[in-house]
């Protein structure tokens, strides 16, 4: 598995940002997100946050909430989840972050879920409940297993914090990009984000992917000018919602292409 | 006690929540630690208690009801607060810390209506928008307090995700909490949420159980051998244990809800019934899957239906100093009535538990022991259950 500094790395040399897609382990179905995560991978994907579902998710709009709700309503379970890593890594994809809340993590046991997400293929763990002062056991364990942790920065974090913050982080720093949920609708304020941006690159040398309510080729054409990546998650899962199978995936190519289009520098006033 | 720096108390608490909400704690919790070190935040506190809330509440010793037990029963009327609970303790305390901290706005959860209707009241009382976040299914069940709560001014949120009760309620506040952290201070109901809230709320409280103490010694120059609270959360319980915390020879008695029987998986017994887990930002005990997963709880009292419990009672229960019980539906029921009929007094469901609990204590009990019992609200908003119930 490549490091994630590396993905980064590649998509700067090819002068654009990564971009990174979040999807809902087992939403619609376990078989269609296997479907989902191949599509992802064939139009360039770089990374893949797979959510594992969690039926209390604090940070998360309705979109998400409600694909964590589909998937445990079809009995989707943590070793559907490392299957699905399992079957993925089995085709040389793009890198796969699993993203879960603290609970399922703790009540599986940490040394058992870092492990199991390790040997399943996965290259990284974000947990958006976990904030800095309650990571040290959970990094420790991932550490042992060769999983990274990128961690979170929010509008709202001071910057001494946020220095500690990305100090800690694995791979890159999650730079959350407005106060909320995910699935915020309306367009971000960019001046804002390049400002946090901005502060971020003055505090660390890792990578810096903006998330939380990109959801436009123009949005995601105008933080990719600044950042080192970028997250659609909420506008990506609302645009195969409804579906299954292959006319999910094909929804699913569609909506990403002009995404990914969207991450190249040259498109960008700030590269010109 | 309190918590350490981290917000634990032994092994639970913590603070797990969004990064987003971290900066929101942290000037929460200097806004605690700064209010409660001046005489000013308390005297203004003690006065809207005494004037507004009507407290000191009256301890009354029971004449008839389990007359047949030699041991005293004493009750701690929390029922004749204003707004007719507890809870209303810790709006007042919590709407002060948000006028301190220059809040615009107040945002609750609730799940029967009472919190929600004890910050209502205090929203309107101090000139303070509210926004209250009721499951959708407690919105249809408790129609009575959405209705007082709008006429206090409130705006009331249908939340329909998850199973559409308090626990959804909670991840829905915490959601809006992360939007409008600016301007927005969130009023959490009970010893629960991530630190500072389970020491805030307990600070609260403490009245209950400073006031039961000192009025036990007055009346009877002795202290209760036993102290009863119900526990869903565990605001009031908290509250009066603290009294009675550092008086060892006190036995401490929580109170959950059994619902159908804890063996049939239909309760509402975190700590009786639950493992460690985290949920709404602390490490306690909570009903879940072998993977995580909240489980629904299930009890006849809409206060006690909460698959968590507040860290503090966590703790307790692990150290040996409180003991945690259950009373079923039924039970609660039936206490309900008898106590109903026996003293006059309609109590909430959630204190029907503790009363009927306390009636079985006062069996194992001699004629020189005092069982002090939290009654923690009045049973009128209980009424349409209990009749459906037959």
């Amino acid at each position: 598995m490549p490091r994630l500094e590396e993905i980064f790395a590649r998509a700067k040399t090819q002068r654009r940002a990564a971009f990174i897609a979040y999807v809902m382990a087992g939403d619609p179905d376990p078989e269609t997100t296997l479907l989902i995560l191949d599509v992802l991978n064939a139009a360039g994907t770089d990374l893949i946050e797979l959510g594992v579902p969690y039926g209390d998710p604090l940070a998360d709009g309705p979109i998400i909430a409600s694909a964590a709700h589909r998937a445990l309503a079809n009995g989707t379970r943590l070793h559907h989840v490392f299957e699905l890593v399992r079957r993925h890594g089995a085709g040389n994809g793009a890198p796969i972050i699993l993203f879960s809340y603290f609970n399922p993590i703790f009540r599986y046991g940490i040394e058992r879920f870092t492990r199991e997400s390790a040997e399943a293929g996965a290259s990284g763990l974000i947990v958006p409940d976990l904030a800095l002062e309650e990571t040290a056991e959970l990094r420790a364990s991932a550490g042992v297993h060769d999983l990274q942790m990128p961690l979170l920065v929010a509008p709202s974090t001071r910057p001494d914090r946020a220095a500690r913050i990305a100090g800690a982080a694995g791979g890159f720093v999650y730079v959350v990009s407005r106060l909320g949920v995910t699935g915020a609708s309306g367009a971000p304020n960019v001046e804002q984000v390049h400002r946090q941006v901005a502060t971020m690159r003055e505090l660390t040398t890792k990578p810096l992917a903006v998330g939380f309510g990109l959801s436009r080729p123009e949005d995601v054409g105008a933080v990719a000018a600044f950042a080192d990546g970028v997250i659609v998650g909420s506008a990506l899962i609302d645009a195969y919602r409804g579906q299954t199978g292959v006319a999910c995936a094909r929804s699913v190519g569609a909506f990403v292409e002009p995404l990914i289009s969207a991450t190249a520098w040259e498109r960008s006033v700030w590269h010109s | 006690m309190k918590p350490d720096t981290r917000g634990y108390f032994g092994e639970f608490g913590g603070r797990f929540v969004p990064e987003v909400l971290i900066a929101a704690l942290e000037e929460l919790d200097a806004a605690v630690n700064e209010a409660f070190a001046d005489p000013g935040f308390w005297r203004e506190y003690n006065v809207i208690l005494r004037d507004y809330v009507g407290r000191p509440s009256p301890l009354y010793r029971c004449e008839r009801f389990a007359a047949d037990s030699a041991a005293t029963l004493l009750m701690k009327r929390e029922d004749t607060n204003h707004t007719g609970a507890h809870k209303i303790n810790n709006a007042v305390g919590q709407a002060l810390l948000a006028r301190r901290m220059g809040k615009t706005r107040l945002i609750a959860e609730t799940g029967a209506g009472q919190h929600g209707v004890a910050v209502a009241t205090v929203g309107a009382k101090f000139g303070l928008p509210v926004d209250v976040y009721m499951g959708a299914v407690d919105v249809e069940r408790q129609s009575l307090n959405v209705f007082v709560m709008q006429l206090l001014g409130a705006q009331v949120h249908p939340v329909s995700s998850g199973s559409q009760t308090l626990k959804d309620a909670v991840n829905e506040a915490f959601r809006v909490w992360c939007e409008r952290v600016e301007d927005s201070f969130y009023v959490l109901g009970s010893v629960v949420g991530a630190h500072p809230y389970p020491y805030l709320v307990r600070e609260l409280q403490k009245v209950i159980g400073i006031e039961a103490r000192r009025q036990c010694m007055e009346r009877f120059g002795r202290l209760p051998s036993d102290v009863v609270a119900c526990v869903g959360g565990g605001s009031n319980a908290i509250g009066l244990f603290a009294g009675f915390i550092d008086d060892q020879r006190v036995q401490l008695w929580g109170v959950e809800a059994g619902g159908e029987g804890v063996a049939t998986g239909h309760s509402a017994a975190s700590l009786g019934a639950g493992s460690v887990g985290v949920l709404h930002g602390s490490r306690s005990y909570v009903l879940q899957d072998d993977e995580g997963q909240v489980r629904e709880a299930h009890s006849i009292s809409a206060g006690l239906d909460y698959p968590g419990v507040g860290p503090e009672h966590a703790f307790l229960k692990g150290s040996g100093r409180a003991t945690y019980v259950d009373v079923t539906d039924a039970e609660a029921l039936e206490a309900f009535n008898q106590f109903a009929r026996s003293e006059g007094i309609i109590p909430a469901l959630e204190s029907a538990h503790a009363i009927a609990f306390a009636r079985e204590l006062a069996t194992h009990r001699g004629p020189d022991d005092l069982i002090l019992v939290s009654l923690s609200g009045r049973g009128e908003k209980d009424l349409a259950q209990v009749r459906c119930r037959g």
